[in-house]
């Protein structure tokens, strides 16, 4: 993975650039000091690091718009940062960058239960805004798993998911309005408490721009009434196609499960060594989650279970207490940290139509014992988002580079079965490179027009999302 | 007019335009201003090119008529879950609506609040833009976030940002049952107020309405019928201090009322003109009271008023306290509020990006 060299010309200013920085902004709000500037030189995806030429730390809009102002004046890149949870490299710096972080940005603004939305500034992380309203019996839907500490900026940068989204949508599904500042400066109000737009739908293109449109400093957010009551079931088959099967007849018998969570027997073996949930001996599981009152969940669980009689299920296993349900829960909820136990990994998020399951499944296998690396799979089987999770040694000499090429190939294998590249993590640096699997030139150029048109000068993020030979005649004008 | 069998015949008028034109889905609105430019239509890319009903998508050709869509998901049970509207008893049209057009104009009905807007059924598309290069963008999954979402973008742009040709929807299933609680006789204040206790409320309400003119709220209900049945029992309770509730369950009765509600029809054989007004759902009455309307219609729980108004009236100055926007639907061309000024500058440099000859829809848009 490469990022650009840093401009020679913003290096020989730096001292310049600090003390207009320092001029708009509170003392400890700039951090340049070489040492202050290494918890910036990554995200979650921490095999690339860069330390910036410094981070700042604005506490309002105002203060987002001087430094974007100054930034745009100096021709220095700024890469916008929400917790610094992304595992898709999308807050990477680059040597020449100004990091600006979001996180002092984190009040509730404004509750309104009668018009059903949450006004926060965006460096909020997603689980306070449900913690904000949930004593009243409410909550904010996107959960990615990060929750606890990803931000409500990156949320919209990265347009984020979470194991919900088959009932309650993304990120953009979610999002009514946004306060946004452009590279220039500007400060511009989108949306509101009110739907739709009148013009053109400006949140459903920046939500997943990965930052490279404009800083979001609020933002309106939908909230919802908390169902009377959740409770999951879990099945275990003997192969994968027949758990598959399972979960398209589940969808289209009208069932609407608020989850439809998948794993594979490598993912099971490593979680019942971590966790000890108890899951059956299995290839293939699935955790079906509905919700409603404890009546609605006996018929909506009591068809899930007849339609899973006809796939031969080798348990099958309905909650029948919170503690039940924890349990059901917890290896599923502990997959990730289980997988960290046997060693590195990395973990894509290529989505495939629910059709190709066991297709893609199979070929991960095979393309997993051609190069020698262990995978595991648990994803959201609802909606097709699969999580394969590739071990390997960080310090084995060439193991990173195995990884990666074996990654690229399951990304590939799933733009192929017709799904993408990403379905929830964004493309970052990590997937940049493999952008042209997916989209032509022509379809490139399209998204890259809209990047000219908020940030002419190619100085937000500029380094992500597009192959740099792609955007090379752009970031250099 | 022309007429295209292809997309890439469609992609080859474009690029050899020298003259502005009029795309038209089935030319059931008429979102551009009659007489200017050559008008093409994208009725001949037409049919269902992906249907799998067990993913909940279909992929299918812009031109598609919404009624040959809606038979094809209603044969396995499926529907599209945001209940477009059809405008042409209000617009006194005929013509065949076109999915295409649907998504042009972001179309969304009365399961907004519930189901979510066209544009967030919306998966991927393929369109033209004014080069005449053909574009794709999204694709046909659920969940997607590679690369810029255009997909939105063109939601609602009404053709001024590149010509559809085909696109992929997420649908969902039809539910067992249906009913609608219906109250009477609350005032546009207490409706709301009732329409935002039930939506804040866990029973899942799919459409929340108040017709003044019919002394009538409603609140639909769908799903399972024996949950459907429970839902409207706990919610006549939650709503009991807003006075007493009857249940309609009759599926002919439930959907001809959606359909009224839907469609505007109480203001089709009516004169006057039609702007649909989008503010946050306790804002409201005071649009409607603030526009003097002749007569309103709340949907999406107060958030979506339908106004009807004297021929010639522009009610945009008298919503100038009121965040939100109108836009008319019946009348004199097309007319919208207007975009705070940077976002004025973005649309316009936007447009000369996809569009730079300006051949698509002059007059769309503002």
């Amino acid at each position: 993975m490469q990022m650009p060299a840093p401009d020679a010309r913003v290096m020989a200013k730096k001292d310049h650039v600090l003390r207009r920085l320092m001029a708009v902004l509170p003392e400890d709000a700039v951090i340049h000091d070489p040492t202050a500037t290494r918890a910036y030189e990554c995200d979650a995806l921490t095999a690339y690091r860069c330390p910036p030429l410094a981070a700042v730390l604005p506490a309002s809009t105002a203060e987002v718009a001087a430094v974007l102002k100054i930034c745009h004046e100096e021709r220095v890149p700024v890469v916008p940062r929400g917790s610094g949870t992304s595992l898709a490299g999308g807050a990477l710096p680059t040597a020449d960058s100004v990091i600006l972080g979001v996180a002092r940005l984190n009040e509730v603004l404004e509750v309104d239960y009668p018009n059903r939305f949450i006004r926060v500034q965006a460096g909020r992380t997603n689980l306070s805004v449900t913690g904000a309203v949930e004593g009243d019996g409410w909550f904010y839907a996107p959960d990615p798993s990060s929750q606890l500490a990803c931000a409500i900026a990156g949320n919209i940068g990265m347009n984020s998911g979470g194991a919900h989204c088959l009932k309650y949508g993304v990120t953009t599904n979610n999002l009514l309005g946004v306060t946004l500042v452009l590279m220039d400066g500007t400060v511009v109000e989108i949306g509101g408490a009110h739907l739709d737009a009148v013009g053109y739908d400006w949140l459903g293109v920046i939500c997943g721009s990965e930052g490279q449109l404009g800083v979001v400093t609020e933002a309106t957010l939908r909230i919802l009434p908390k169902p009377e009551g959740a409770r999951p079931v879990l099945m275990g088959f003997d192969c994968s196609e027949r758990a598959g099967a399972c979960v398209a007849d589940i969808i289209r018998a009208g069932v609407l499960p608020v989850a439809i969570e998948f794993m594979d027997r490598p993912c099971i073996a490593a979680t019942e060594a971590f966790a000890g949930a108890g899951y059956p001996d299995c290839e293939a599981l699935l955790i079906v989650e509905v919700e409603g009152s404890p009546a609605e969940i006996d018929d909506q669980l009591a068809l899930i279970k007849r339609i899973a009689m006809a796939h031969d299920p080798v348990e099958l296993r309905e909650s029948g207490s919170a503690e039940e349900s924890a349990r059901i829960w917890l290896g599923r909820k502990s997959a990730f940290g289980a997988m960290g136990q046997l060693g590195d990994y990395m973990c894509l998020d290529g989505t495939i139509p629910v059709s190709a399951l066991p297709d893609v499944l199979r070929r991960i296998g095979e393309l997993s014992a051609e190069a020698g690396l262990r995978v595991a799979n648990v994803f959201h089987a609802g909606d097709g988002n699969m999580h394969p999770l590739i071990l390997f040694d960080a310090n084995a000499p060439g193991d990173l580079e195995r990884c990666e090429a074996l990654g690229a190939e399951i990304l590939k294998l799933c733009v192929d079965a017709g799904g993408c590249l990403t379905g929830e993590h964004g493309v970052g640096v990590e997937k940049r490179d493999l952008m042209g699997v997916q989209y032509r030139p022509e379809d490139l150029d399209a998204q890259m027009r809209v990047k000219d048109v908020f940030d002419p000068g190619w100085l937000l993020n500029p380094a992500k999302v597009f192959p740099l030979e792609v955007s090379a005649g752009r970031r250099a004008g | 007019m022309m007429r295209p069998e292809t997309e890439a015949e469609l992609a080859g008028i474009v690029a050899g335009a020298e003259r502005p034109l009029q795309i038209e889905g089935g030319g059931t609105r008429g979102m551009t201003v009659p007489g200017d430019g050559d008008r093409l239509s994208v009725a001949g890319l037409s049919g269902v090119v992906l249907y799998e009903p067990g993913a909940l998508t279909l992929v299918v050709r812009a031109g598609t008529p919404l009624a040959e869509v809606g038979a094809v998901l209603a044969a396995e049970g499926q529907r599209l879950a945001f209940e477009p509207m059809d405008h042409r008893r209000l617009l006194g049209r005929d013509g065949v609506p076109t999915i295409g057009g649907v998504a042009a104009a972001n179309v969304s009905g009365p399961r907004r609040v519930q189901a979510g807007a066209c544009r967030d059924a919306m998966l991927g598309v393929r369109f033209v833009d004014g080069r005449g290069r053909v574009i794709r963008n999204g694709g046909r999954v659920m969940k997607n976030v590679t690369g810029y979402d255009l997909v939105k973008l063109m939601a609602g742009s009404r053709g001024t940002l590149g010509v559809l040709t085909e696109l992929a929807v997420k649908v969902l299933p039809v539910p067992e049952a249906a009913a609608v609680l219906v109250m009477e006789g609350l005032t546009s204040e207490a409706a709301v107020a009732a329409m935002s206790a039930a939506l804040g409320s866990p029973f899942e309400v799919s459409a929340a309405a108040h017709l003044p003119e019919a002394g009538e709220t409603w609140l639909r209900l769908e799903g399972f019928a024996a949950s459907v049945a429970y839902r409207a029992g706990r919610l006549g309770a939650l709503l009991d201090r807003f006075g007493p509730a009857r249940v309609v369950e009759a599926p002919d009765e439930v959907a001809a009322m959606m359909r009224r509600l839907r469609d505007v029809e109480d203001f089709a054989d009516r004169p006057g003109d039609v702007w649909r007004i989008s503010v946050r759902p306790s804002d409201g009455p005071r649009a409607a009271a603030a526009v003097a309307a002749e007569a309103a219609i709340f949907d999406w729980g107060g958030g979506l008023v339908w106004v009807l108004v004297p021929e010639g009236h522009d009610i945009r100055p008298a919503l100038s306290g009121i965040a939100g926007h109108a836009v008319r639907v019946r009348g004199a061309g097309p007319l919208a509020s207007p975009e705070p000024a940077p976002l004025a500058a973005l649309a316009a440099r936007l447009r000369a990006e996809f569009d730079p000859r300006g051949l698509f829809n002059p007059g769309a848009m503002g």
